[in-house]
């Protein structure tokens, strides 16, 4: 029997060795897989390549673990956000690495890794001093760099729905990097709203099929949702508003 | 001033857009070409972060922070929406399936380089997002920018000073004074604004722009 499905957020970041580099879901706070990074704040690694679209919002989640300096190195394409500062002011002091990848070459080189693409020819950045140095070849009469393909120990990632064998849908933009990045971590480790039976999942609307994924936590819903129907009545970061008189 | 203010010009760029198109719209100024799309024909939106067909800000009351565009912003999807992975939301702008992207520009180069992630100053934190892959992966790019910096120094230059997004890549630079062609040849005008000319479009910017339109 098949079953990818773990007890609580503990469980699922067991095991992660200091050093190792690890993919976090999220565009900005979409996605972003709070529970689990907050898991593995308490799991204590360190020492850590973060590979995300950002570098922390706020206080919490990815922003948490760095400002705890488990981070020495972050693979990203933005970093520098209106609420980015934490990760700012470890970077101004020196205490952490960045690479910094245009943002389709970051997703591309997850793809690469997660397809076992051992490289790829890509006009972006291509004349720019994100590409300095990088093998250039002309194809077709366009310029084009190579890129290479980024594989990780671990991703976390975060969906809507999970089945037991670890099949996946997701939830509006909150999708972003998930489904690539749950190809290219050797350990893929998910935290869903919630656990279905087999079968509940239409299989036409799976995104990622559990093939990619290792370990599946429910953490439950979140605020703005209500048996996955959505409710409204939050803020963007998921606070809720306050509560108006009834008139 | 003279010129076309922020919103007429964002509401000549959207008169620019053909029906049908695929339209992906730079975070800041850029933005604002949505509040113009004429009603009557079909635009679909792209946002980098995985959805085509996006629509306005919600009510306050039904903000999903599910829902973003790439200014991490509240949006809706309108009715014919779809959502997709970031793989293939960059496939679509670098495999050339957008038809038009609208950024914002430090410089423009009068060979179609374009510089608008960073100013290279010291001490500033580098960030690019999806710029370099909207600059070089829509069938055209236009650019939406003042003719002039804070301190009157043209935006249009014959080499840009500060590090390229991309190169070559620009097809039109719509300013408050003028829209500008990128050809072989170097920057064309293609239309003044207000009582702008061509002699002071050249004084200004320092370069030849050919023949008078």
């Amino acid at each position: 029997m098949i079953d990818r499905t773990v007890a609580d957020v503990t469980e699922a970041v067991a095991g992660i060795e200091d050093g190792s580099t690890v993919l976090v879901g999220g565009f900005g706070r979409a996605g972003q897989p709070v529970e689990l990074i907050d898991a593995l704040i308490a799991q204590g690694a360190r020492d850590l390549t973060i590979v995300s679209n950002n570098a922390g919002n706020g206080d919490v989640g990815l922003a948490a673990l760095l400002a705890l300096r488990r981070v020495r190195r972050v693979i990203c394409s933005f970093p520098r956000q209106v609420d980015s500062w934490v990760f700012d002011e470890l970077y101004r002091a020196g205490e952490i690495e960045l690479e910094l990848v245009p943002q389709g070459n970051l997703a591309e080189r997850i793809r690469a890794a997660g397809a076992g693409i051992g490289g790829f020819f890509t006009p972006t950045g291509v004349g720019t001093d994100l590409t300095a140095g990088k093998e250039e070849r002309v194809i077709d009469g366009r310029r084009y760099v190579l890129e290479h393909p980024i594989k990780a120990d671990y991703g976390l990632i975060s969906a809507l729905r999970a089945d037991r064998w670890g099949n996946l849908v997701y939830r509006e933009t909150a999708r972003n990097f998930g489904p690539i990045m749950a190809t290219a971590a050797t350990t893929t480790i998910v935290q869903v709203d919630e656990i279905v039976d087999l079968g509940q999942l239409d299989p036409e609307a799976v995104v990622t099929p559990g093939i990619f994924v290792d370990r599946v936590v429910a953490v439950g819903s979140r605020p703005w949702l209500e048996d996955g129907r959505f409710v409204g009545g939050v803020d963007l970061e998921g606070t809720p508003l306050p509560t108006q008189e009834a008139s | 001033m003279t010129g076309l203010s922020r919103d007429e010009l964002a509401q000549r760029i959207a008169s620019d857009i053909p029906d049908g198109a695929y339209v992906n719209l730079g975070i800041g100024a850029p933005t604002m070409v949505a509040n113009y799309l004429p009603r009557d024909i079909e635009i679909i939106l792209h946002t980098e972060n995985g959805l085509l067909g996006m629509g306005k800000a919600p009510a306050p009351d039904l903000v999903d922070p599910d829902l973003i565009n790439a200014g991490k912003q509240a949006v809706t999807a309108l009715p014919g929406a779809a959502f997709f992975h970031h793989a293939d939301s960059f496939a679509m702008m670098r495999g050339g399936h957008l038809d038009v992207c609208v950024l914002g520009a430090f410089q423009v180069s009068s060979t179609g380089d374009l510089a608008n992630w960073s100013t290279g100053a010291p001490g500033a934190i580098p960030a690019v997002g999806g710029a370099m892959d909207l600059a070089i992966g829509a069938k055209q790019v236009f650019v939406m920018t003042d003719l002039l910096t804070k301190s009157g120094e043209s935006k249009l230059v014959e080499r840009c000073s500060y590090p390229l997004t991309g190169v070559g890549c620009v097809s039109r630079v719509y300013t408050e004074r003028a829209v500008f062609n990128v050809t072989p040849e170097g920057f064309r005008v293609r239309e003044l604004f207000d009582d702008t000319t061509h002699e002071e479009l050249e004084h200004l910017t320092g370069l030849d722009l050919g023949e008078k339109a």
